[in-house]
């Protein structure tokens, strides 16, 4: 009888921990598939719109570009070399005045619940998209503002002279000039390729407005769900023309607060977190990865050389050889950005890792004062910009430490500063002696540093804040834009930077760095070489006692510790 | 009963007379353009203005201006929202279902908890454990909530990594809003992931629940235990003892129902409390709340949105507040006779 007894209880002991075990396992099994196929990454702001073209905001070209569209040709690999994407091939002649691109033939758009698209992309997509940014009296050109700022500031309109049909694969892009950055803005994230079938579709039902609302691309990704301020879901696009995403679902989890993006991460509710604070605690934690890339741009120090003293060659020199720039760094940017050899980031392929630096010289500053006729010092101004941005997040702080440090060759330095718009109308109408600001390039090509900061024409136009103007800089310049070859292009980058130098228009201090942090079970690059991310290549494993930490996505980006 | 009914409806119609009286006068002292402030529309071309201007009749005098107003809240006009140019009637609808859902289950959680640690206090009263109970119901009523929510999402979300820190569900599960409770929508869509999303959904509530329920829950404590001592010194309690009743039926059967009828009376009253800190406790836990939407709108100066969900706020525990009346009255018939407002 005891033993029957005993038997039960443990047959009844057994059932109900194998029935426990059971739900708990299958539980356990779906939960951990459902998260395993999707990434949720907490981002930091809501897009204004889904199509790149018509904003140049970081927080819209995240969520839309690499993960919705694809461009005609895109920039791949260490050495950021155009590489084929939605053109399989592509042709220049030999004036470099016509363009000539060889579409792939097997691209499927998204079907999603509001559109179903009936054909692959052809020419008449890509024309659709180009003519959409470049004729005024396009169907779409006035949808959505009619704004296509990154098109308007590489002057894509005046360039382009008029865009060929040959046939329904074949696309020619008739130049009125030759440019050299032509490709290489093609290869941006804004040149994305929009439904044409879309289009017409849209214009029936006349709800024309949807077309930047309710996406549709070619990319890996294809949007389910947004809700401003709170999500973006993404489902896989399972047609894609090369091998599908790798997670099914891609949700962005909106958390404009950033201890609150912290908190999540920590708490894993989400996978990969945008800018990031904290770096030193995700640092020590091993199941947290943190990442950096260095982003183009530039943070510097201006000179406004039509004033004196700072007419003097001698005295820029002066004052930029009296800067501890490492000090800068180290306090403003807390050490997490690359100090700056000269206007060009090393991330940039026109970097030429030769180009000579200035450096850090007291003695040597104040005898170049003293050559200069200055051996009593002067009191100068110095206007830093009142907002923060990437590349100098406190320049106030900046102008204090760099006047603790000119005080010492005996140059005295007010600190002024303005509330923002009024702080750049002042400076175009160069008022100031010195200043502290910074540029964010819009497109890897390295024209997009050297023209707009520092040419004679955009000195007339306002952006040139240093007033400098070279006639061989210039000349340089425009010998650069002219070549196709990319090492002559390298060469005369770097002569310009020599010449910048030498002249020392500007001091430039540092590139600062993007950060992204993530749980070491997410694995694949995200972080792009030029600003935006990509989730294509991501994947979970959970393969924990593979303890290693993802290193980054490639040789410019560290893990800081 | 009837008279009770009346004089509630009365009293219910002037408050929401003196509260829409008050968004009414917030347009006009809010900086801004009233008629924008009234309708949220900032984009509002001359046309617009024009019709708007009509349509709020503000060329009239103030009391027909104030008519027109509360005609377009009784017809579920708030305005749109400054902020987000959509509807403040379709936001409410939306965010304010959420708010009830976490309200709800804290109200339950600091009931569960509180009534019962009062009446054992009371019970035991003047000994270790009565003395025990009300220290604890005073720090835990002492403690601010935003505090206790910060140490709670430190300790149970980042250090033991048990409990989820923010939002009603993982993003990762899509459910079809059909009445705004969660619990009701999952339990109604139709995903393969159904029962996860119900365990992920109650994981998420628990620690803002708790966190909201305990200052409720110290003062259920307190008020239980005084209506216990109170019951247990009545001469029908005495009565029943001396008939020889044990102890548990005594408790269970006469003091804990008398008891429980005084602490209802405080629910309502409770609520109010509860929403309060709710509040604040969604904008801890990025809950998709009314409270997180309007401590949003107050940083954004989304006037119309300010004003308009002040007045739906208000109005919902006004409501809450009639109807715990009437269900104190239901279940205490002496009350009905007491015909003034309490």
């Amino acid at each position: 009888m005891a033993v029957s007894m005993m038997n039960f209880k443990f047959i009844h002991f057994l059932t109900v921990a194998a029935l426990i075990s059971s739900i708990m396992g299958c539980n356990e099994g779906d939960i951990s598939s459902l998260s395993e196929r999707s990434i949720i990454y907490c981002s930091e702001g809501s897009p204004e719109t889904f199509n790149p073209q018509l904003s140049t905001s970081g927080t819209t070209s995240d969520a839309s570009a690499k993960q919705l569209y694809n461009s005609l040709i895109v920039y791949k690999g260490n050495k950021n070399t155009l590489a084929p994407s939605l053109a399989s091939s592509w042709h220049v002649t030999r004036d470099g005045k016509k363009i000539t691109f060889y579409l792939r033939q097997d691209v499927n758009f998204h079907q999603t619940s509001y559109f179903t698209p009936t054909r692959k992309l052809n020419a008449d997509d890509v024309l659709f998209s180009f003519n959409r940014i470049l004729d005024k009296d396009h169907a779409f050109h006035q949808i959505s503002g009619g704004q296509y700022s990154f098109f308007q500031s590489v002057k894509f309109s005046e360039l382009v002279e008029k865009i060929e049909k040959i046939n329904d694969f074949t696309i020619r892009f008739i130049l009125k000039r030759n440019d050299s950055s032509f490709l290489a803005n093609l290869a941006t994230d804004y040149a994305v390729i929009l439904s044409e079938e879309y289009g017409q579709q849209l214009t029936t039902q006349d709800k024309q407005h949807e077309i930047d609302i309710l996406p549709i691309g070619t990319g890996p990704f294809k949007l389910q769900d947004y809700r401003v301020g709170s999500l973006i879901r993404f489902y896989r696009h399972d047609e894609y023309w090369q091998e599908k995403a790798k997670i099914e679902q891609l949700v962005y989890d909106i958390s404009p607060n950033k201890s609150n993006r912290l908190t999540k991460l920590l708490a894993k509710e989400c996978d990969v977190s945008s800018y990031p604070i904290a770096h030193t605690t995700i640092a020590e934690r091993s199941d947290l990865t943190l990442e950096s890339i260095t982003s183009l741009n530039v943070g510097y120090f201006g000179f406004n050389t039509q004033k004196a003293p700072f007419d003097n060659k001698l005295v820029r020199q002066a004052i930029s050889l009296a800067i501890n720039k490492q000090a800068l760094i180290d306090t403003i940017y807390q050490g997490q950005a690359a100090r700056a050899k000269s206007i060009l980031p090393e991330t940039s392929w026109a970097y030429d890792s030769e180009t000579p630096e200035l450096g850090y010289d007291p003695v040597r500053a104040k005898s170049l004062l003293e050559v200069a006729g200055y051996a009593q010092g002067f009191t100068m101004d110095i206007w830093a910009m009142p907002v923060q941005r990437a590349y100098n997040p406190s320049a106030v702080t900046m102008a204090k430490l760099i006047q603790a440090d000119l005080k010492k060759i005996g140059v005295k330095v007010k600190i002024i500063t303005y509330e923002w718009s009024t702080f750049l109308r002042r400076l175009s109408m160069g008022e100031h002696q010195s200043f502290l600001l910074g540029w964010t390039a819009d497109h890897p090509d390295p024209d997009n540093f050297f023209t707009p900061m520092l040419s004679c024409t955009s000195r007339e136009k306002g952006s040139n804040r240093t007033f400098w103007c070279n006639k061989e800089y210039d000349e340089l310049l425009k010998k650069a834009l002219t070549t196709t070859n990319m090492s002559k292009r390298k060469g005369y980058y770097a002569q310009a930077m020599t010449i910048i130098n030498e002249e020392m228009p500007l001091l430039a201090i540092a590139h600062s760095k993007r950060f992204q942090a993530r749980g070491t079970d997410v694995k694949g690059d995200i972080l792009e070489n030029f600003g935006g991310i990509s989730f294509y290549d991501v994947y979970k494993s959970n393969n924990v006692s593979n303890t290693n930490k993802v290193m980054a996505p490639n040789k410019k980006a560290k893990v800081i510790d | 009963m009837l008279t009770f009914t009346l004089r509630r409806l009365a009293l219910f119609l002037f408050t929401m007379m003196v509260l829409t009286l008050l968004s009414f006068s917030l347009s006009f002292l809010f900086p801004g353009d009233t008629v924008i402030n009234h309708s949220g529309q900032i984009n509002a071309t001359a046309t617009d203005l024009a019709k708007l201007n009509e349509a709020y009749q503000m060329d009239k005098n103030i009391f027909r201006q104030y008519s027109a107003y509360l005609q377009h809240i009784i017809n579920g006009d708030f305005g749109q929202s400054m902020a987000s140019q959509s509807p403040i009637s379709n936001e409410i609808i939306e965010l304010l279902p959420a708010t009830i859902e976490l309200s709800l289950v804290a109200l339950l959680i600091a009931m569960l908890v509180g009534i019962p640690l009062g009446f054992i206090a009371a019970i035991n009263h003047n000994k270790t454990s009565d003395n025990a109970i009300l220290s604890f119901a005073m720090i835990g009523y002492s403690i601010p909530v935003f505090w206790l929510g910060l140490l709670a999402i430190l300790l149970f979300s980042i250090g033991l990594g048990w409990l989820p820190s923010s939002g009603k569900i993982s993003l990762l599960f899509e459910i079809e809003f059909v009445t705004g409770i969660q619990f009701i929508d999952i339990l109604l869509s139709d995903s393969p992931y159904k029962w996860q999303a119900f365990n992920n959904a109650s994981a998420h509530i628990i620690l803002p629940a708790c966190v909201i329920a305990l200052a409720p829950a110290t003062i259920f404590i307190r008020l239980s235990r005084a209506a216990m001592i109170e019951v247990l010194a009545t001469s029908y309690i005495r009565a029943a003892r001396a008939k020889g009743l044990n102890f548990r039926q005594i408790i269970f059967r006469h003091a804990i129902r008398n008891a429980l009828i005084q602490i209802i009376r405080h629910v309502g009253l409770q609520f109010a409390n509860l929403v309060t800190l709710a509040m604040v406790t969604e904008v801890i836990f990025s809950w998709p709340g009314i409270g997180r939407w309007l401590i949003e709108s107050i940083s954004q100066r989304d006037y119309t949105a300010i004003q308009s969900g002040l007045l739906a706020l208000s109005c919902f525990i006004f409501i809450v507040h009639i109807l715990t009346d009437f269900i104190y009255a239901a279940l205490n018939p002496l009350a009905r006779g007491n015909n003034h407002g309490s």
